[in-house]
């Protein structure tokens, strides 16, 4: 009685503090990624009850054209967004580390399709500029080239969506230049000392220090990239198309749950999503002990 | 750094040629939304010919009766109810994990930081299907209630770290004075985590204004729909035919942002790099 009486005495305040957080964490986290899982193995439909399947939906996906393109679809867009959108960011950012006057108006203007890039609103206006009749055409016919409807063309939607998100380098670039100013001065005075020039200070001293940056940088691309659904919902008017060109991951899975109903197949893709995510994650980690430069 | 003149020049063009490109599509549309349709596509340039405010209008008239008035003060709603829910839930975890004791907190908070990574799509069936059944669908609970149990673990994380930067003096001389630790979170660690919480309310404050799919998902009833369910409603039922009311209302629906972030730029800069420097 004593001991439980001083374990109460020590912790309840701890646990008053962190109740909430703990009723969302086993209400909305644990207790629904349980129930997900086991929906995995299900077929359901939200009216009648789940029918155990197995590894059904499991099956079903590697035969189900939709399912594989759909993955396919993701893993070209995270594979080229992602680099591309890091590769201008830290070009944009080293640009701005120069010590030129006006970096908070530059930084904050190449920040602004950040704020607004997943709104809804930057969405239509993306499917009006590369449209038939779309801003892109008007300036091409300028230059006297014939455009084409970018996003009713399967071969070039899922690049103005691509498009789209590298536009949004911005806040990877914010994240650069606060490492960039982290780099202490002293570094490149000794190293200029020493004779070396413009590239070997890049590779030898910016590079290496701001490989933490670039690692949190992609980690978080990436897992963001994965999850992309606005845009693709937006551009396409929810159908994934053309010839579901743009039928990203996350916009099938809302496809099968919630137009649907098929939500033992949406918990299944889900799951396999995770496990991606995951497992690309830890890959990442696993070489991050080659290449990311840890000061002590 | 830069040596010459003339490079530091060139320096500056190449950047600034940049930041037109890169706010050329949304100039544009602020420009077309005072267009007349029909020149909004003939029509390249950022100067308008004529400036009319028709698009507004119409725009603003709606969908069946119901104003984008009504959208944006459901809009505003549902941020403000985010906004209090993130700024209680995650400050007290966050003054739990960064500075009381208890039994399995670092084993709690290391969990915490594993729900960062985790893609909400796992969840998002099971709670569909829970709020479904006790008919919540078509409220605001499903959208604001996880608010309130700090399920944006990011924030609590953010305010962890600026509490642990905060000198331990100023609670020890608190707790000499007897003040115990609730009023030390009400009177000490409030007031000074005022910047990160600052920060939570903003970050909340732009994903909520653009988040899509949890709306998408829960709201059905128009006269419940905040902004960006109305937007995209709106050019489902307007076709492509009507772009400049369209933009018209998209400008008006990037307003609130665009304001957040020109009055609280420090706090968003610094809240987007705190996060990846000190991780």
């Amino acid at each position: 009685m004593h001991t439980l009486k001083r374990f109460v005495q020590n912790n309840w305040v701890g646990y008053l503090f962190i109740t909430p957080w703990l009723v969302g964490l086993i209400g909305l986290s644990a207790f629904p990624m349980g129930f997900s899982l086991y929906l995995a193995f299900t077929s359901y439909d939200l009216f009648s009850a789940p029918k155990w399947i197995g590894l059904g939906n499991f099956i079903e996906m590697f035969h189900d054209p939709k399912y594989t393109g759909s993955v396919g679809v993701t893993l070209h867009y995270v594979l080229i967004a992602v680099p591309l959108s890091l590769l201008f960011a830290l070009a944009v950012a080293l640009l701005l580390n120069k010590g030129i006057r006006g970096l908070r108006i530059y930084r904050a203007i190449y920040y602004v399709p950040s704020l607004f890039g997943g709104s809804v609103a930057v969405a239509l206006l993306w499917r009006q500029l590369f449209g038939g009749e779309g801003l892109l055409n008007s300036l091409l016919h300028l230059l006297g080239i014939e455009g084409m409807n970018w996003i009713a063309t399967p071969g070039t939607a899922l690049y103005t969506l691509i498009l789209l998100s590298t536009w949004q380098f911005g806040s990877a670039m914010v994240i650069f230049l606060a490492g960039l100013k982290q780099i202490p001065h002293d570094l490149y005075e000794s190293a200029r000392i020493d004779g070396a020039g413009t590239w070997k200070q890049f590779a030898n001293i910016t590079l290496p220090l701001l490989t933490p940056i670039l690692f949190f940088n992609l980690v978080m691309q990436i897992i963001h990239a994965f999850q992309a659904f606005t845009p693709a919902f937006i551009v396409s008017g929810g159908t994934g198309g053309p010839l579901n060109s743009t039928l990203f991951y996350t916009l099938y899975l809302y496809q099968k749950g919630f137009a649907q109903f098929q939500m033992g197949y949406a918990a299944a893709m889900a799951w396999m999503l995770l496990c991606t995510i995951a497992v690309v994650t830890s890959l990442l980690f696993a070489t991050s002990r080659t290449w990311v430069y840890y000061q002590e | 750094m830069v040596k010459s003149k003339a490079s530091k020049y060139a320096l500056h063009v190449f950047i600034i040629a940049g930041c037109v490109i890169m706010i050329y599509p949304l100039l544009w549309m602020f420009v077309s939304s005072f267009k007349p349709t029909t020149d909004i596509f003939t029509n390249t340039s950022l100067i308008p010919q004529s400036v009319t405010w028709d698009n507004y209008r119409q725009g603003w008239a709606g969908l069946s009766g119901v104003t984008f008035g009504t959208f944006f003060l459901n809009t505003f709603l549902l941020v403000g109810l985010c906004i209090v829910g993130n700024l209680i839930s995650c400050s007290m975890a966050a003054y739990a994990f960064g500075r009381l004791r208890f039994f399995m907190k670092r084993a709690f908070f290391a969990i915490m930081l594993a729900t960062l990574m985790l893609p909400f799509h796992v969840t998002v069936i099971p709670q569909y299907i829970m709020f479904n059944t006790f008919g919540w669908v078509n409220t605001y609970l499903p959208l604001v209630l996880p608010k309130f149990l700090g399920t944006e673990a990011f924030f609590i994380f953010l305010i962890v770290q600026f509490i642990r930067s905060l000198p331990r003096e100023l609670d020890q001389a608190a707790e000499i004075d007897g003040c115990g630790p609730i009023k030390m979170y009400w009177y000490i660690m409030i007031p000074l985590t005022v910047p990160a919480l600052m920060t939570t309310s903003l970050f909340t404050f732009i994903w909520t204004w653009n988040d899509f799919f949890s709306q998408l998902l829960y709201i059905s009833n128009i006269e419940r729909f905040p902004i960006a369910l109305a937007l995209r409603m709106f050019t489902d039922s307007l076709g492509d035919n009507n772009w400049g009311a369209l933009f018209a209302m998209s400008i008006l629906s990037l307003v609130p942002v665009f304001c957040v972030f020109i009055f609280f730029q420090k706090y968003l800069i610094e809240g987007i790099s705190t996060g990846a420097l000190k991780g």
